[in-house]
């Protein structure tokens, strides 16, 4: 611009003030302020008394490295169902006409015109022991049985319900005490529902933009449909697949209304103890030290992510190319022998 | 070329699992008995629809009417966050896009940390930056928060729409003897309404949504239509009111982005035609 720097450099202020003091005064000092609110101890009145390092040494209560844990692990379930999800979603939509596409990608936002607390509180409701999901999930525990029975296996111990990889676990038929509502297993489909459009919008843009004549000529050269679905798609769309990870763990980390209204007392997460500490028993520097904890549990991967694409980058391209021409010839080379 | 039935046919599902609670919602809205949640009397026989929910939202009936006046405070804070952002968001990304100083890497920081924070840790921190300076919750703190979360949503909106900013029309405007300002309000924003209503919308959407946040500065009585319906779900006998109302959100929120539609279609038509 045919400006003097004086003149620049003070509608640069003024432009860059008001957002910039916004953000100082309303997102980073209160971020500080959490920091130090750490190394207080708590006032019988809930208020914050004077320095130490109590809050950090009550940090080991056994209550908080198993919340923390159980976050992490009901954090990875959500993440890993809805990227399983959304990838053949993302698939399907990419591979239809354009026109559509557009439709399709719409249906799949439209549910975020109604309120998520609404939302929810339909899944609290479906999932009540009176209501019609409860029968469906009581049929399929009979039906387990009876092919447990079958196959005269031993009854897996009951133990932790929502204890396996994918939310449901082994438990006895019993009508009264076995609830999907309040349990681990109703937090994860519920945040997979609420997560998965976040999950299928990223991989969907990646794949849009994917060249899908590289699969035709990988069957072509004798590729099973899901071989080359697995070997050239998905590292295809890597990017895609990371921001959708991203976009998933985060908000599951830090989610706490899901839990709270359909988890009950068995599925007690992070976010629920920082705002029991926060509102409900007014332990401020307990609150403050749990929000650093999820803070950092945030964090880490996103710096783990931005060193990858880093890296990635550089030569993202190459490798694709690379990987596409040893795996073509190894299919061809296949394809000859057979 | 053979297209994969196994993907469409997950989609499907997936598409009817996303629609389940909404269809939901709408049936839910209909029905008779607010406290057991049932269309069936204790007999197990069928009562019926029934449209009294929707009669008692009209008529502003003093059951529901907390339910409507934590559903109008919702919009009034939605529509002033979205002010507040969108002015933020726009010299906020004028700058970041216009200059490349220290400052400006700062500044980026700050824009973008709040969009990887979980919101309870927004939510939190505000709390905090409250209770230490001793200022009670209220309408006023809701909307310091939802203006501050919503801000870095419009930046992000508008850099992307700035990517394909002609800047030497700014360049030329000031050739030809246009002061700084009048460049912004005569060309710079013309150009950027597009991407600050697209914004605004977003902004609009993430605020009358946000129950998070608010349930961390919203303090004793004031309560937007998320947090009045989050405090409603332990024991009510309105629940039907609840669904009957984003019901009608949600009928209102498609008639008003088909209209929309239309308008830009329209709009696209005739420059078109105007180009020809």
């Amino acid at each position: 611009m045919s400006d003097s720097p004086m003149r620049t450099s003070r509608s640069e202020w003024g432009l860059t003030t008001p957002s910039f003091v916004w953000l100082l005064v309303f997102f980073a000092i209160p971020a500080v302020i959490v920091f130090l609110f750490t190394f207080h101890a708590r006032t019988p009145e809930g208020g914050v008394g004077p320095w130490s390092f109590q809050t950090w040494r009550e940090l080991v209560d056994p209550d908080y490295p198993a919340i923390v844990w159980k976050t992490l692990r009901v954090s990875f379930k959500v993440t890993l169902w809805s990227i399983l999800l959304a990838l053949p979603c993302a698939y399907a939509i990419a591979r239809m006409e354009k026109r559509w596409r557009a439709i399709v990608a719409g249906a799949i936002m439209l549910p975020f015109w109604t309120s998520f607390v609404v939302r929810v509180f339909a899944w609290k409701t479906m999932l009540h022991p009176d209501g019609w999901l409860q029968t469906c999930y009581h049929a399929y525990l009979h039906f387990k049985m009876w092919v447990c029975a079958w196959f005269s296996a031993p009854p897996p111990a009951v133990s932790n319900p929502g204890g396996c990889l994918l939310g449901l676990s082994y438990c006895p038929v019993d009508n009264a005490t076995t609830t999907i509502l309040d349990s681990e297993a109703a937090v994860v489909l519920v945040s997979v529902y609420t997560f998965l459009p976040f999950a299928i919008m990223p991989i969907y843009t990646a794949a849009e933009k994917f060249d899908f004549s590289l699969m035709e000529a990988a069957r072509d050269l004798g590729a099973k449909s899901f071989y080359a679905f697995r070997k050239i798609f998905i590292p295809g769309i890597r990017q895609g697949i990371v921001s959708a990870v991203l976009m998933v763990f985060i908000p599951a980390i830090g989610s706490y209304v899901i839990p709270q209204m359909v988890g009950g007392t068995s599925c007690i997460l992070i976010g629920n103890k920082i705002f029991d500490r926060a509102m409900a028993n007014r332990n401020i520097p307990h609150a403050s030290a749990l929000s650093v904890l999820m803070a950092v549990s945030v964090l880490v991967p996103i710096a783990v992510v931005i060193w990858w694409r880093a890296r990635q980058n550089a030569r993202d391209r190459k490798r694709l190319e690379a990987e596409t021409t040893r795996m073509m010839t190894s299919v061809a080379t296949a394809g000859g022998v057979a | 070329m053979k297209k994969s039935k196994i993907s469409l046919v997950i989609l499907g599902l997936v598409l009817a699992f996303l629609y389940i609670p909404i269809v939901l919602v709408v049936v839910y809205g209909f029905i008779p008995n607010g406290i057991t949640m049932s269309f069936f009397d204790s007999n197990g026989a069928f009562i019926g629809f029934t449209a009294k929910w929707y009669e008692r939202i009209f008529t502003g009936a003093s059951s529901v009417q907390p339910l409507v006046d934590s559903f109008w405070l919702s919009l009034t804070i939605a529509g002033l966050a979205t002010l507040g952002s969108c002015v933020l968001g726009t010299t906020a990304a004028l700058a970041l896009h216009r200059y490349r100083s220290r400052i400006q890497t700062i500044h980026h920081a700050l824009v973008y940390t709040p969009l990887i924070m979980p919101d309870i840790l927004i939510g939190i921190s505000l709390l905090m930056l409250f209770v230490a300076v001793r200022v009670d919750c209220g309408f006023a703190t809701i909307l310091i928060a939802h203006i501050t979360f919503c801000v870095s949503y419009v930046v992000m909106t508008l850099l992307a729409r700035l990517q394909d900013f002609d800047d030497r029309l700014v360049e030329a405007a000031r050739d030809l003897g246009a002061g700084p300002l009048y460049t912004f309000f005569h060309v710079e924003l013309p150009i950027l309404m597009p991407g600050i209503v697209a914004g605004g919308l977003l902004a609009f959407t993430l605020s009358i949504d946000d129950v998070v946040i608010t349930s961390f500065v919203n303090g004793a009585g004031t309560n937007t239509f998320p947090t009045y319906v989050s405090s409603m779900t332990k024991h009510s006998r309105n629940l039907p009111a609840v669904f009957a109302l984003s019901t009608l959100m949600l009928v209102f929120t498609c008639a008003l982005v088909g209209v929309a539609k239309l308008l830009t279609r329209r709009q696209q038509s005739l420059n078109t035609n105007k180009g020809k």
